[in-house]
């Protein structure tokens, strides 16, 4: 059992991390800030049920995951079942690189370090909720698998399937955004006589 | 040590698996399968790699800047919040 006493202590730390979290899921700053306000009340009433020496930054996404669908998605009314398209493997890489391009192999990781957080915040944020927190959790947070499941209270096959067909999705939408901005260009080459 | 034989892998299984495989959630025979494919075939390895900076990239760049005021605001309701279950009810 976790001592109410040492929860500012032990639990401040994880702020920044689950506002810049709880900003993807609500969409703007003041519902942020409330959801954030709200996660770490309901931690602190709750923290003599935490087991100590267990995952104290697992157990606030949980409680930041659970308040944010218990309170403000109920009030978005926005379809929760929605689904991505399957996207193949390696989307962007075989959009970007060019197998002609001999030693300059690594052209296509200067390419996507030209990608704003604009770009990859509003790929983020179009994608489905469900496959947004699993993809977040996964690449912002760098959790496990096995942890995320655990937040997100369903089975660990769903949570792979969700990061992967996640990421997907994601990595077209950065295309189509990015390419849209000029910051990224396509190697196809067309035209000439080389294929 | 048992030696297992690790059952080789096409390109198709490696690009299939390389989320997996980055993630660090394969069991410890399919890992060295997909590190086995890659060491032989350098056009998947320089795939994996790109997907890997990718990832790294996308979670560099969510980062919100924290409000000022939010860790006194958080505060303050944890005081108060404090402050109500000590009181006599
Ligand atoms: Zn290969």
């Amino acid at each position: 059992m976790a001592d109410q006493a040492t929860f500012e202590a032990d639990a401040m730390e994880f702020m920044g991390p689950l506002y810049s979290a709880a900003y993807r899921l609500t969409g703007n700053q003041a519902d942020a800030e409330d959801l954030v306000q709200e996660t770490y009340l309901r931690a602190f009433k709750g923290y003599g049920g935490f087991q100590e020496g267990t995952n104290l930054r697992a157990w606030l996404y949980k409680i930041l995951n659970n308040t944010f669908i218990n309170r403000y998605r109920a009030a978005q009314r926005r379809p929760q079942v929605a689904d991505v398209e399957d996207v193949e493997d390696l989307y962007l890489y075989r959009r970007l690189h060019d197998p002609l391009a001999g030693a300059d192999e690594s052209a296509e990781d200067a390419a996507i370090a030209q990608i704003t957080d604009d770009v990859v915040k509003e790929a983020i944020d179009a994608l489905p909720e469900a496959f947004k927190v699993a993809v977040l959790l996964a690449d912002v947070e760098g959790f496990s698998y096995a942890e995320i499941a655990e937040i997100t209270e369903v089975p660990i096959g769903t949570v792979m399937s969700r990061i992967h067909r996640g990421r997907k999705a994601l990595q077209k939408a950065l295309y189509e955004y990015a390419t849209a901005q000029g910051i990224l260009r396509t190697a196809t080459v067309t035209g000439g006589g080389t294929r | 040590m048992t030696m297992e034989n690790t059952t080789p892998v096409n390109c198709t299984e490696a690009v299939h698996e390389l989320y997996s495989y980055l993630d660090g959630e394969l069991t410890d025979s399919k890992r060295q399968a997909i590190k086995d494919h890659l060491q032989r075939c350098r056009p998947c390895d320089r795939a994996v790699q790109f997907e890997a900076e990718l990832l790294a990239i996308i979670g560099d760049r969510c980062a919100e800047t924290i409000p000022d005021d939010l860790t006194a605001r958080v505060k303050a309701a944890l005081e108060e919040a404090k402050a109500q279950e000590t009181e006599p009810s």
